[in-house]
């Protein structure tokens, strides 16, 4: 099979959805001649033409509200923010109008469309490039949120995604965009809703997405050393969310440990968590455990491999699930010392 | 003796340059807004730029401000017999509610705020429908695609760029449709507004923004908004040509509004339009105007009613007499009277279509909490 990194993934799932669908537009910053500042456009301008992909202002609310009217013409567009932090100021317009147009008119008016959001870190980036933003649009009653971690699904669920009848806010690990991977396009993998067991094992889950289950995977290798087998689950669509898969799997090893790029608190990781305990807890052998980046703003570039969840980091939290039946020294004492 | 450079230019005998087109040309507005009638009502000289609209088209004008002001009255009323959580009045705006709607054909679109319910009933959405917002009942109570009205926007500005993106996909896909959206005067302070009117321009989008300037965004006067000359001089930053009107002069309003819809229709791009008028009633019923107005500023704005101003305009055109006076008057006490009967009645809602339409397909957790308010809702009919 031939190899293809997401970047060219995503540019191929983007150019067969134009192809098959007339209404799909494309549209952003430098998204057009420029193909992208990742090239994930490269080369659509040239093909479909400047009105089916197109450079629009330089205005993030403008982008998402204008794909508002547009869907509400019939269209179905797909949108670019060109980095995670600069996505903010169309927050109002995602959160207000392309989440709730279909509630608020009892399904008179949806506006099918794709929000692309290059995300998270890894890359060197400087100030304002790296953020880790799914848990403000997970937290959104009426939006998708989809974020890939293999190069089959980096094709597969943008497909599902321009497809799917609401809107999506799709996540793109930045880190994953040049890693390549065997494929023959177009794969077409499971659909929304459903969590991949990406490796087997029978003594812990860990449970993770986007750019923290190639980390998921690398330590369960890892732990392999350690005595350990480890299954891996990729989440693939946080919302909606796979709650079967996930406990079936942590029902079967007893133990979980929750993996996630995004700073801990109050995030998306700390929802599965809980998901976890409230479903599984008579198969529990040990509390949930959660490797998060840290509760800071992202770190500049030197810093940053002391924020990012990393192997170690994950296998420290593999070794206090209570292997040995004991509770974990650092719970016992919180809290007593008033 | 040296020259200064500046001499030596002044001194030159260079030929003056014909000075270039200035490229404001036609996108300024008028420096005094546009007005056709005096404020008592007698018709002004006639104007080239702006002919006086057809007088049939003035005359349903009318009829349908003074169903529309008494459809404010009745909804204000509705208020304090606990029938309406809130409304927003547009008293006294009623030759911009209805003007915007008159400009259009049915199925051009609107994007209107809170304070269109007016509006909406002008343009033939069942009275009810409009005001389901404001009833508590759901959020928007017509159906958008139908009657080519966006949901009523409560968060400002918002749907100016909605406005832009509609209208842009009706043209790219060949309908000369075009979308009218409707804001006050405090909105144009919000980035929406901007991002609005350029992504419009660039695009070429058939859009009228009309500014209904009412001078007051609920307390804060015009002044804490703007230090523009007027809020039409906001277009020309963006290559929007723009013009003011005199709100409160239902011919004018108009006759300013066709033109800038016909500018959009003709596919030359977006129209700003501002409109000074003036809320007569505080921001809602729940607001108290007099912390930040007084009375004698709101009797100088009643002596401009737009109503009485058509009213006795039209009345020289031989277009209105006592009786048709009265017999619409009887239409407009018939609808209200039909409004309130209709509103006295609850309206009845159903906890398990809160999951309805969060998304085409509920998820498994929406449809696993849809089975637990069942389960609470059938526990609580027993114990009744």
């Amino acid at each position: 099979m031939p190899t293809m990194t997401m970047a060219k993934a995503l540019n191929a799932a983007l150019a067969d959805a134009m192809l098959d669908d007339e209404r799909v537009v494309v549209f952003g910053e430098d998204v057009g001649q420029l193909g992208g500042v990742f090239r994930i456009t490269d080369g659509l301008q040239a093909r479909f033409g400047d009105k089916r992909c197109f450079d629009t202002p330089l205005a993030e609310a403008g982008i998402v509200g204008f794909a508002v009217g547009l869907a509400m013409s019939g269209l179905r567009p797909v949108v670019e923010m060109q980095f995670d932090a600069f996505a903010y100021p169309a927050f109002e317009q995602i959160v207000s109008h392309v989440a709730k147009l279909r509630n608020r008119t009892r399904g008179a008016l949806s506006v099918p469309m794709v929000i692309r959001v290059p995300y998270a870190g890894g890359i060197g980036g400087v100030e304002h490039h790296c953020d880790s933003s799914e848990a403000y649009y997970a937290h959104t009653p009426g939006l998708k949120v989809v974020t890939p971690a293999t190069v089959d699904d980096a094709y597969s669920l943008l497909r599902e995604a321009i497809e799917d009848l609401d809107p999506v806010v799709f996540m793109e690990p930045k880190k994953l965009y040049f890693a390549g991977a065997e494929t023959s396009l177009p794969a077409r993998t499971e659909p929304f809703g459903r969590a991949v067991v990406r490796r087997p094992g029978r003594d812990a889950t860990l449970v993770a997405y986007g750019p923290a289950v190639p980390v998921a995977l690398e330590a369960a290798e890892a732990a392999r050393e350690e005595g350990w087998d480890l299954e891996v689950v990729d989440v693939r669509t946080i919302v909606p969310f796979d709650d079967a898969t996930i406990a079936a799997s942590v029902r079967r090893t007893g133990r979980c440990v929750v993996v996630q790029e995004a700073q801990g608190f109050a995030g998306v990781g700390a929802e599965i968590a809980a998901r976890v305990q409230e479903r599984c807890f008579h198969a529990l052998h040990a509390p949930v455990l959660r490797v998060s980046g840290l509760d800071i703003p992202y770190p500049a570039p030197m810093l940053e491999h002391t924020h990012l969840p990393s192997v170690d980091r994950v296998l420290d939290a593999v070794a206090r699930l209570q292997w040995e039946d004991q509770p974990d020294p650092r719970w016992l004492t919180e809290g007593s010392a008033a | 003796m040296t020259t200064t450079p500046q001499a030596a230019r002044r001194a030159s005998p260079r030929k003056r340059r014909p000075s270039a087109p200035d490229p404001s040309a036609g996108l300024l507005p008028q420096t005094e807004p546009v007005r056709l009638l005096n404020p008592d009502g007698t018709l002004l000289p006639a104007r080239a730029d702006y002919p006086e609209p057809p007088v049939e088209a003035l005359r349903e004008m009318y009829r349908r401000m003074v169903v529309g002001r008494r459809f404010d009255a009745q909804a204000t009323a509705l208020t304090k017999q606990g029938r309406l959580a809130v409304y927003p009045s547009s008293r006294g705006q009623e030759a911009c509610q209805v003007g915007g709607v008159l400009a259009l054909r049915d199925d051009d679109w609107v994007f209107p705020t809170y304070r269109e319910s007016m509006a909406l009933t002008a343009r033939g959405i069942d009275p009810v429908e409009v005001l389901t917002l404001l009833r508590g009942d759901w959020h928007c109570g017509y159906d958008p695609a139908q009657r080519r009205t966006a949901p009523q926007c409560t968060p400002l500005a918002t749907q100016c760029v909605h406005a832009a993106g509609l209208a842009y996909g009706e043209s790219y896909q060949g309908r000369d449709t075009v979308a009218l959206v409707y804001i006050g005067d405090g909105a144009t302070s919000e980035g929406d507004f901007h991002e609005g009117v350029n992504f419009a321009a660039v695009f070429k989008a058939p859009v009228v923004y009309f500014v209904q300037n009412n001078r007051y965004a609920i307390s804060v006067p015009l002044s804490r908004q703007t230090a523009a000359p007027s809020l039409a001089y906001k277009g020309v930053g963006y290559g929007v040509p723009s013009e003011q009107v005199d709100g409160n002069d239902p011919v004018a309003v108009l006759a300013v509004l066709n033109r800038a819809v016909a500018h959009a229709r003709a596919g030359k791009g977006p129209y700003l339009v501002e409109a000074h008028t003036y809320r007569m009633e505080p921001h809602t019923n729940a607001d108290d105007a007099s912390r930040y107005r007084d009375a004698e500023e709101v009797e100088a704005w009643r002596d401009r009613d737009p109503l009485t101003r058509l009213e006795t305009y039209l009345r020289g055109r031989n277009m209105l007499d006592d009786a048709a006076v009265a017999e619409i008057a009887e239409q407009a006490e018939t609808y209200a009277a039909q409004l309130r009967e209709r509103m006295n009645s609850q309206p009845t809602v159903d906890p398990l279509s809160l999951f309805d339409h969060v998304y085409a397909q509920p998820t498994p957790q929406l449809v696993e909490q849809r089975e637990q308010v069942r389960a609470e809702l059938a526990a609580s009919e027993e114990d009744a």
